[in-house]
């Protein structure tokens, strides 16, 4: 029995084809994984496999029976759940409301009963091991519980085919863990999954079935086991790519740029040192809680530090002072693109060229043509898929959106790139730009520090520091294993002092 | 390998601060009714306590209207030019021109129910607005409460209207029950409801679950357009009421009746917990604000201060009452 089978589906936006003939489908009790570039159709197929969107042609099919009609949101309910990653739980409410949102009567009684409903709350929250007070404001939940209260109420439906979309995109290391931990044992208890993702270690890791999609179009779809990932990124691509290639830069200058010293910050991080020198890529990984956004937000002024200096090209930078900085010619890449990354509503040319509208004419003024002139350049540096300079940067696709704002870090020609997870929810692609950029940016000399805990992001790297509970566990040279750096980064190594 | 069995740490709730914020205003009150002790004698009398609630019922009903406008994440500045409107169309459409009506000659029955749905054509007009148009509400209904204004000076040509003959209109503001004036109870019955409905039914929690976030509200079958147009056209309905109400309590319709109430009806929802960003507050602390601006406005009045230093010395005092909620709630206030 198949939890869902979809075939033929064609799916038109206005002029854009979507889903062009695509088919998917999902054996009961497997988790099967999704998996394709941005844009490659994942998100549409997904609000038709929930019932927010009709197919233009096709048909879907939940163990044999066709879907229900798209007004009956109770029926899709009992058939599949989606934890999307926009969050669908509603912060101003318990989490125990938020469980029985709209059925808060339980008996469909007319009056809520508030005992009751805590009751049956705590108990489907302990049915499903998910330690979350039921009590509790749903806005003081972390990325971790809402996903995990937002699957525990998809099962109260009674469904038993889950979509999660990329919940593994805002999770630190340990929590991914607990989550595949969880998705196993549900598994093993007779649900289905469809997996989306980007990183490919995750599918390998929890999936069996994959399929792969690729310009709104079917490319594949096999056991996990009979792919390699080479294979599998190639499928994703069409063409052969090379991840993972070792540094080939030039060896770093003598001189050195970024120069920290005892610099420590409330309960995130202590003691710090750290000095990276001119064309010199230094990685520092972490989990969530190491410290390593927080230092990362230090250096460039976000945040501003209880002792210690940060020192650029020999220059002391005035602690927690973002312009000071810039001035001091730092760019930088924020850990959250949505927040701090780039203004939605303005085009790409005006976003990419902040820190240096200075230059772009005099008085004051800005000159359009030379913005639209230095934009092309970038556009053209890092491969952003565009209409033009002139396009809303809101309209971009979210790898394209990265591409922007690394563009606005590179704008200034700085001496110091800070980057803070670059390549946090893009695709293969865009991702491969991304880090040639970071290479040419090394390569024409500037110092660069990439905060990641994405292995991808720090192969490139001459060297890495793991932080650990907001210390340097350890330093690996070019070349490390990921096995070495993962179970550091875990703190079970042995360099961990713990 | 991580440690996978590791519970994932809950969030304990910190002392349920949300819960207590909407208790927040109880010790202003009795600090208040401490200061009006002292500032006057005839302050802690049953009559004048009871003359407080009789004055606030009508910006009372006012602010539960906006208050559950806010809850459900919008916003209607119009409200107090439906005050107003409505009762004076009523009172237009019933009088003859000798008393600056239109002379259309209606029945005076005709006068409460035709004030009423002035309030449901109102609260139409700003759903059709804001919800199927996709206009902000903030400046629309800032466009309405001027364009409503001005239409009651065009149809009274600016006179204040009164009648003698109009039981119907004047009935609810100045009848009085079982020794208590009628509007008082209505006051009291409508929170009461409406506090029930809120914090008891599904379709009052509703309410809740658009303004904290709509995509959500939807995804779980809530039909969020329908429920805040009717919430829009409640809120309307709710202010031609408190403006029959201020008809029967003053005698007459003036030409600014309701003019500048709106920044008391947000203060008070404000002060008493509700969130200017939706999804957040209860109709009992919005009640409380409104009781404590009254309280403030009568110990002001029976301390003798200048009445030409009271709408200053009131609005320090609100402003002043606004930040001491920022301060205690800890957070940035939306």
């Amino acid at each position: 029995m198949n939890a869902v089978e979809a075939s033929n589906i064609t799916k038109r936006f206005g002029q854009t084809v979507a889903l062009n003939d695509v088919r998917i489908t999902v054996a009961d009790g497997e988790t099967h994984a999704l998996v394709g570039r941005n844009g490659a159709g994942k998100s549409t197929l997904v609000s038709m496999l929930t019932g927010l969107n009709r197919p233009d042609s096709g048909q879907i099919t939940f163990r044999g029976e066709p879907a229900p009609s798209l007004s009956d949101r109770q029926a899709w309910r009992t058939k599949v759940a989606c934890v999307y990653q926009k969050s669908t739980i509603i912060p101003t409410l318990t989490v125990a409301e938020n469980l029985f949102i709209n059925r808060q009567s339980l008996d469909g009684g007319p009056v809520i009963s508030w005992s009751r409903l805590r009751r049956t709350a705590g108990d489907l929250l302990s049915e499903y091991g998910v330690d979350v007070d039921p009590n509790a404001d749903a806005a003081a939940l972390t990325v971790e519980q809402r996903q995990l209260v937002e699957i525990a109420r998809a099962l109260s439906f009674g469904a038993k085919f889950i979509i999660l979309d990329e919940p593994t995109a805002q999770l630190d290391g340990p929590a991914i863990e607990r989550l595949f931990e969880r998705m196993r044992s549900l598994r093993a208890a007779g649900v289905t999954f469809l997996f989306i993702s980007h990183h490919l270690q995750e599918i390998f890791e929890i999936c069996q079935t994959v399929t792969v999609f690729r310009d709104a179009r079917h490319i594949l779809t096999s056991p996990v086991a009979d792919l390699s990932k080479d294979q599998l990124v190639e499928s994703m691509t069409g063409e052969a790519v090379g991840l993972g290639a070792g540094p080939s830069r030039p060896t770093p200058a003598p001189e050195s740029i970024l120069d920290i010293q005892g610099l420590s910050l409330d309960k995130h991080f202590s003691g710090i040192d750290l000095s990276v020198r001119k064309g010199e890529v230094v990685g520092i990984a972490g989990s969530g809680s190491s410290g390593k956004v927080e230092l990362g937000e230090v250096i460039v002024g976000l945040r501003k530090a209880d002792t210690g200096t940060v020192a650029v090209s020999g220059k002391a930078l005035k602690p927690g002072s973002v312009p000071a900085a810039l001035a001091g010619g730092v760019g930088f890449v924020p850990e959250d693109r949505h927040k701090e990354g780039f203004v939605p509503g303005m085009s790409i040319a005006e976003n990419a060229t902040f820190p240096i509208t200075r230059r772009l004419g005099r008085f004051g003024a800005v000159s359009g043509r030379r913005r639209a002139e230095v934009a092309e350049q970038m556009i053209g540096d890092l491969a952003i898929k565009t209409s033009g300079p002139e396009q809303d940067v809101a309209d971009l696709s979210g790898g394209n959106q990265q591409k922007v704002v690394m563009a606005r870090a590179l704008s200034g020609d700085p001496a110091l790139l800070v980057l803070m997870d670059p390549t946090a929810g893009v695709d293969v692609k865009s991702k491969e730009n991304l880090l040639d950029a970071v290479d040419r940016a090394a390569a024409a000399g500037a110092a660069v520090l990439v905060i990641s805990d994405e292995l991808d992001d720090l192969r490139p790297c001459d060297r890495v520091l793991v932080m650990f509970h907001g210390s340097v566990a350890g330093e690996f040279p070019a070349g490390w294993t990921d096995n070495e750096l993962v179970s550091v980064i875990e703190g079970i190594g042995e360099s961990s002092g713990e | 390998m991580s440690d996978v069995s590791a519970p994932v740490v809950a969030a304990r709730p910190r002392l349920q601060v949300a819960k207590l914020r909407d208790l927040a205003l109880l010790p202003a009150i009795v600090v208040l009714l401490v200061v009006g002790f002292i500032a006057s004698p005839i302050f802690l009398t049953g009559g004048n306590l009871l003359n407080v609630v009789q004055q606030q019922s009508e910006l009372g009903l006012v602010v539960l209207g906006e208050a559950l406008v806010l809850i459900v994440g919008k916003m209607d500045l119009s409200l107090e030019s439906t005050l107003g409107f409505a009762p004076a169309l009523a009172m237009v459409l019933v009088l003859p021109t000798s008393e600056h009506g239109l002379g259309l000659g209606l029945p005076q029955w005709t006068a409460l129910p035709v004030c009423l749905l002035a309030g449901v054509l109102i609260g139409a007009i700003n759903a059709f607005l804001v919800l199927r148009l996709q206009l902000s509400g903030f400046i629309i209904t800032l466009g309405m409460l001027i364009t409503i204004r001005g239409v009651q000076q065009g149809l009274t040509v600016g006179q204040s209207l009164a009648s003698p003959n109009m039981p119907s209109l004047y009935y609810l503001g100045s009848a009085v029950w079982f020794g208590v004036n009628a509007s008082i109870w209505i006051f009291l019955l409508l929170f009461v409801i409406a506090i029930v409905f809120m914090g008891y039914f599904r379709h009052g929690r509703s309410l809740y679950a658009i303004g904290g976030n709509e995509a959500a509200a939807k995804a779980a079958g809530i039909r969020s357009t329908r429920v805040t147009a009717i919430v829009l056209i409640l809120a309307s309905v709710l202010a031609a009421l408190a403006g029959a109400m201020m008809v029967g309590h003053y005698g007459s319709v003036t030409a600014s009746q309701g003019s500048g109430w709106i920044f008391n009806a947000f203060a008070a929802a404000v002060l008493g917990g509700v969130s200017l960003n939706g999804g957040k507050g209860t109709l009992f602390g919005a009640m409380c604000g409104v009781l404590m601006l009254g309280l403030v406005q009568n110990i002001l009045t029976l301390a003798h201060v200048n009445v030409y230093w009271i709408g200053a010395i009131n609005g320090a005092i609100i402003i002043g009452a606004l930040v001491l909620a920022r301060l205690t709630s800890g957070k940035a206030q939306d």
